[in-house]
């Protein structure tokens, strides 16, 4: 039994149905509930028939995020360790079709990256890579872990998708959560996004997150990748996923993303566009559908948007970010994922956050619990 | 003012009987605020907060406060081993035997495991902890873990941060009858009458962080606890009258017997 087990009793035509449905007595029924909020409560939310209730769903969002994770928002920083890749993704700039120098750290040049991270202040890091099993393999990141765990409270990672046995080498070295993203819960279109490589079997990363958590990883991070296919329709199987996960592996934490596509070396235009309304509708629905996911945001994000967003349910947020390998202290722009938006450092994010009455929390966990 | 007694918890004595959580205030001067409006005299930190490796904690110097003593909790662990580990490096760095077990496997409702609660229990007041146990408001494991050693029992109210109060009424008051070491209830706790109502039961203190971190005047909440918990604590020790559904004024069946 797997998530892809419950994923086959859904269709993508059944859940676009299920959440073009939804009227307005659905919505204020999924505002007004008292007991826990079911996926049809979520659908109702993120519907065309809720862009009237946003700012009760606003509200409500916030009041909820108050309630469970206080007046503070945590702060992390992505580590690019190596843009070598062999999948194509149409969407990433890191797509081995893309003429693009490549580039994986070494010991050197991962801890300059270390040195200058720590010295902004941060204790919570997320390792990225691109898809590369022999140069960036299982191998590899254990001896990223054993370099740089000792320097931070907690050490996430968004890479390729693995075995089981792999996650749990990687945890007792130390690997606190995994991102991994199903990119798109549409079945019929997964692969025209990801025609070659590894990624491009849907079923295999569909149940990374089973994997996950029998190797019991402390935190999963789930989304999809906005700006590829329907986001309702796409943001209700992550619900699914949720509540699939959560009853499943009970001890583990999970999170949240919302990628919006950004501009990136090879990729233009999204095809679908979420508007900063649709993106505040979903960040609340989310939230008031479960209280106690993290939800997190990116640089991806545009200062004044994010400045905003921060009491509308997030509760964890990146900073200072470059999506290139050694883009702290070599500083190559042109090896970047895709472009960042949110261009202040650190200390000036973390300054709008004191600004608004908002404690930022750089430390939330030690190495000592694991 | 009338002065209410006293509570002794291991070595140490407490005026105050409003223990006080430090997370999610959105600054450190407003949590030190709130703290020193509290009367509180002691605070728990959790562990993963602190920067433990290091010789300054920007936590930790905010909570330096006369007479406020530092309870340090293991929030985040998961099993009785972990808890162990984490106890050990807080004896370590922040020089105290003191601590707040809680061990919740479950991260949405943070509820407490009592088979892990238990065995951690054992081994930490063997080397000396005072161990104040978070757990479910279980009379029976509550009588375990005093048994086990700890220096005071924790029962929830409600599931941690839902400010929904005391939903465990009726497994508390056995808890209260029945202990013999302090019980302070934990978790739930959403409004000065709550605390007062756990006072009036007879709780030794109450554990609250939420309800007075969020708030929109943390410090000024923080007073009304402290009054209400005071207040609760002298209703308890001049005893309150019984509860009763309809007047007593005369004996009805009994009344012969004066014939």
């Amino acid at each position: 039994m797997s998530f892809l087990d419950e994923f086959q009793l859904h269709s993508w035509e059944e859940m676009g149905a299920r959440v073009y449905s939804k009227t307005g007595t659905d919505v204020l029924h999924a505002l007004n509930k008292r007991t826990r909020r079911d996926l049809d409560d979520f659908c109702a939310l993120i519907s065309p028939a809720a862009e009237a209730y946003l700012e009760e769903m606003a509200q409500l969002s916030y009041r909820l995020t108050r309630k469970r994770f206080g007046n503070t928002t945590q702060l992390y920083i992505p580590l690019y360790l190596s843009n070598e890749c062999h999948n194509i993704c149409t969407y990433c700039g890191f797509s081995v079709d893309n003429r693009l120098e490549r580039l994986t750290l070494n010991r050197e040049q991962l801890m300059q990256e270390v040195v200058e991270i720590k010295a902004q202040g941060f204790e919570h890091i997320l390792l990225v890579t691109g898809e590369a099993n022999r140069k960036v393999g299982v191998d590899y990141l254990e001896q990223v872990l054993d370099w740089i765990r000792p320097h931070f409270a907690s050490v996430s990672m968004e890479v390729q998708a693995l075995a089981q046995a792999d996650y749990e080498r990687l945890i007792r070295c130390g690997l606190s959560s995994v991102m991994i993203y199903q990119e798109t819960y549409n079945s019929h279109n997964y692969k025209s996004y990801h025609p070659k490589g590894k990624k491009s079997n849907m079923a295999y990363r569909l149940e990374a997150p089973d994997r996950l958590g029998r190797a019991g990883i402390y935190r999963i991070g789930i989304a999809a990748l906005l700006g590829l296919e329907d986001w309702r329709i796409d943001s209700a199987f992550v619900a699914l996923h949720l509540a699939y996960l959560e009853r499943r592996y009970w001890r583990t934490r999970y999170s949240i993303s919302l990628p919006r596509l950004r501009p990136a070396a090879g990729y233009q235009a999204p095809n679908v566009t979420v508007s900063d309304r649709d993106f505040v509708q979903l960040i609340c629905a989310y939230r008031i559908y479960n209280e106690n996911v993290e939800i997190s945001l990116s640089t991806r994000e545009s200062p004044g948007l994010r400045d905003h967003l921060l009491k509308l349910g997030i509760t964890t947020m990146s900073a200072g970010s470059r999506t290139d390998p050694g883009g702290y202290t070599l500083a190559k722009e042109a090896l970047e994922q895709f472009e960042i938006s949110d261009e202040r450092s650190p200390a000036q994010v973390a300054a709008m956050i004191r600004s608004q009455g908002f404690d930022p929390v750089w430390k939330d966990w030690d190495r000592v619990l694991e | 003012m009338k002065q209410t007694e006293t509570l002794r918890i291991g070595d140490r004595e407490y005026w105050s009987r409003l223990f006080l959580g430090t997370g999610k205030f959105g600054s450190y001067p407003l949590m030190r605020q709130a703290v020193e409006a509290s009367g509180t005299e002691l605070v728990t930190v959790a562990l993963r907060r602190v920067h433990l490796h290091e010789a300054q904690d920007d936590v930790i110097a905010h909570l330096q406060l006369p007479g406020v003593h530092l309870l340090p909790n293991t929030s985040g662990v998961r099993s009785a081993k972990e808890a162990v580990l984490a106890a050990q490096l807080a004896r370590e760095s922040l020089q105290t035997n003191w601590l707040k077990l809680e061990i919740h496997p479950d991260p949405r409702y943070l509820l407490p495991d009592p088979i892990e609660t238990m065995l951690a229990t054992e081994i930490l007041a063997r080397e000396g902890f005072f161990v104040m146990a978070y757990c479910n408001a279980d009379p029976v494991l509550c009588k375990r873990l005093e048994e086990a050693g700890a220096a005071a029992v924790m029962p929830l109210g409600a599931p941690i941060g839902t400010n929904q109060g005391l939903q465990t009424k009726a497994m508390l008051e056995i808890i209260i009858e029945q202990s013999q070491v302090a019980v302070v209830v934990d978790a739930g706790i959403g409004a000065p009458s709550h605390a007062a109502e756990a006072m009036e039961m007879g709780a030794d203190a109450v554990l609250v962080n939420t309800a007075i971190a969020v708030a929109g005047d943390p410090v000024a909440m923080a007073e009304a606890f402290r009054l209400a918990i005071r207040s609760g604590r002298m209703a308890y020790e001049s005893r309150l009258g019984l509860v009763s559904k309809q007047a007593d004024a005369s004996s009805p069946l009994t009344a012969f017997l004066s014939n």
